[in-house]
């Protein structure tokens, strides 16, 4: 895992570590030609002092002058004297016996014994002498590298302390972000009260924004849950209360008719039951499934029939087909096109008076069932599709999610439910569309 | 005992008016807030048993629609949402009890029971005159200690008149006791009824006040 503070802490380090090495190196370059500034004008300047001494022709000097007394930096410049002729008039304590630098007049570089020399020369042709002052290199390098190694000493020390200071920083400026992940640690899986915004940060408020965000989501989807199991354990404790009380009504009864009486309502609620838990298992199962491709075609005739057969038709209601279904061709896949239709159909059973029959027709662009029942009040209409919403004109035996898993399939087959009363007479005409 | 059950779903509703009919209660059954209204003002119950999700509404509306009116007929509410702040809100409308479903039918018969009888200003579980006592429980009377058989009908019109000692009933609210709506009111039943009545129990229990009705004489 990785750790926010180690990753700001290193990135400050190396940022500031970095920062402070082109600053070294752009001190060590300007120190270094600042020096070597100083240094040749002081060549030249030394050279222009020997000269000066220097008589025209006959010079008193000292052929070997004798050494300074050292410091660090001793026997750094050395002199030489020459002739004209190249003989070696006089030179310094420590200079070398070959000529330090080019005959002619101004700097040059030369390596004599194997030693860089830094030269000023100076060509009198009136005095007949040649001066040569020169430097070792490798002393002016060891002055720049010691004024450098002065520089980045304290700096050495800095860095701990200043790796100290942020790494306090770090901690004190992620301080917010720690209490939230306090606040959310010390919470239980209920608790789903939004992050307080007003004490964070601008830069924490969009996490914390996005995380209360999350939380109404999820509360939502729990609350939705809760409602949902609520309704459902609620639709299904009436059946039982009446499947109890008939059962103990059969078992206290003391003549045969109030028995089989109560005994044929058990048959009867029992299936009801089934139906309504069928039902709720097809929601729930609607609910969970993502939408399908939808690529395979369904004949519409043959497939009402299959419904037809499965749904328990009382006797004295009749069901007609519409003939066009049979070249009626749906897409969608067979098991939720299935669905649609059968509740549906069973919808429209379910309001049937006796004697009449629903009739399944076809449309331009979806097919329908029409009822003859007494149809849905218009300011029902809206709220049909809602679970468990029975209106005025419910039928004894529904459950309130059949209109309510119609419409949620077909929105899965990319179609949608349409109802509205039938004009010429009672009843509800129930369409399943494409668009 | 006569009782007006309101419940939607058919076959609930047929076991409540059976169940509650096998324990000695005459059972007016509609299954809406708006045929609940007409029947609340149509006839006297002496226990209402409401459910509180109805096609056309709330229970709780109606409940507090009879609180409001000052109709102080026994309400016990049947429902199956039955978490604690349900119960709390039902018995703040002006419920008497409430029973959650699925409900043990003997229990649901006991309440009812025990509201009718707070309904009608006694605590004690039996009907008393003289030496006549009532258990509205078991469906059974006795006589100076001696048991008693009488019918389901019998013992329906005796307790009519037992509730209310003194107080003299007449032949028309026996008969709304024994019968629901549905039911046929056979003509001369109530005299038939109190005739084998005295054959029963004895002669000394029931007074005829001519062109009034009947009554049980309060205990001296």
């Amino acid at each position: 895992m990785t750790s926010l503070r180690r990753r700001l802490f290193l990135i400050l380090i190396a940022a500031t570590g970095a920062i402070w090495l082109c600053a070294v190196g752009w001190i060590y370059l300007s120190s270094r030609s600042e020096l070597e500034h100083v240094l040749d004008a002081r060549l030249q300047e030394a050279a222009r002092m020997v000269h000066s001494l220097v008589a025209g022709g006959n010079i008193a000097a000292t052929p070997l002058a004798a050494e300074v007394p050292g410091t660090t930096y001793e026997r750094q410049l050395s002199c030489q004297i020459w002739s004209l002729d190249g003989r070696l008039v006089a030179r310094s304590g420590g200079a070398p016996e070959e000529a330090l630098g080019d005959p002619a007049e101004g700097y040059s570089e030369r390596t004599v014994n194997g030693e860089p020399w830094r030269v000023y020369t100076i060509l009198d042709t009136e005095k007949g002498v040649r001066v040569m002052v020169g430097d070792r290199i490798g002393l002016r390098d060891r002055l720049v590298r010691d004024l450098v190694a002065g520089l980045l000493a304290p700096l050495f020390l800095v860095v701990p302390l200043l790796g100290v200071l942020i790494w306090m920083s770090l901690w004190r400026g992620l301080k917010p972000l720690n209490a939230v992940a306090r606040d959310l640690m010390g919470r239980d899986a209920e608790d789903m009260r939004p992050l307080a915004p007003a004490e964070a940060p601008a830069e924490v408020r969009p996490l914390i924004d996005a995380i209360n965000g999350l939380f109404a989501k999820v509360e939502a989807a729990r609350r939705h849950e809760r409602d949902v199991t609520a309704f459902a354990a609620h639709e299904l404790r009436t059946p039982l209360a009446g499947l109890k009380t008939q059962a103990q009504i059969a078992l206290a009864a003391g003549d045969a008719a109030t028995r089989d009486g109560a005994l044929r309502r058990i048959l009867v609620s029992v299936d009801r039951t089934a139906r309504l838990v069928r039902q709720l298992l097809a929601l729930a199962k609607l609910e969970a499934s993502a939408p399908l491709a939808l690529k395979a075609e369904v004949e519409a005739g043959a497939l009402l029939r299959e419904v037809a057969q499965l749904s328990a038709v009382p006797a004295r209601i009749g069901v007609s087909l519409d003939p066009a279904l049979d070249a009626l061709r749906l897409k969608g896949d067979r098991e939720t096109l299935h669905l649609v239709l059968r509740n549906l159909h069973e919808n429209a059973i379910e309001h049937m008076p006796e004697g009449g029959s629903i009739i399944w027709r076809r449309l331009p662009n979806g097919l329908c069932v029409e009822d003859e029942g007494p149809g849905i009040p218009e300011e029902e209409l809206p709220r049909v599709t809602e679970r468990f919403f029975r209106g005025r004109n419910k039928s004894a035996s529904g459950s309130g999610l059949g209109l309510t898993i119609a419409s949620m399939a077909a929105r899965r087959l990319g179609a949608r439910i349409e109802l509205e009363n039938r004009e010429a007479r009672p009843g509800l005409r129930a369409a399943l569309m494409w668009s | 005992m006569r009782i007006l059950v309101v419940e939607d779903d058919p076959i609930l509703m047929d076991g409540l008016k059976v169940g509650l009919g096998l324990a000695g209660a005459t059972v007016d059954d509609v299954a809406t807030c708006a045929d609940a209204r007409a029947a609340l003002a149509a006839s006297r119950f002496d226990a209402v048993v409401l459910d509180l999700m109805l096609p056309d509404g709330s229970g709780l509306d109606l409940l507090a629609a009879m609180r409001a009116r000052d109709d102080a007929t026994p309400v016990l509410l049947l429902t199956a949402l039955d978490e604690a702040p349900d119960r709390v809100r039902g018995l703040d409308a002006g419920a008497d009890d409430y029973l959650g479903k699925p409900f043990d039918l003997d229990e649901l018969a006991a309440r009812v029971r025990a509201i009718a009888r707070r309904g009608q200003g006694r605590a004690g579980p039996v009907l008393k005159a003289g030496g006549l006592v009532l258990d509205p429980a078991t469906l059974s009377a006795t006589v100076e200690g001696r048991p008693v058989g009488l019918s389901r009908r019998e013992f329906a019109v005796l307790a009519a008149l037992m509730e209310r000692p003194g107080v003299i009933r007449s032949k028309a609210e026996i008969e709304e006791r024994l019968y629901g709506w549905q039911e046929e009111v056979e003509s001369n039943t109530v005299e038939v009824h109190i005739h084998n009545l005295r054959v029963k129990v004895g002669r000394q229990f029931i007074e005829t006040v001519r062109g009034l009705g009947y009554r049980v004489r309060r205990p001296a």
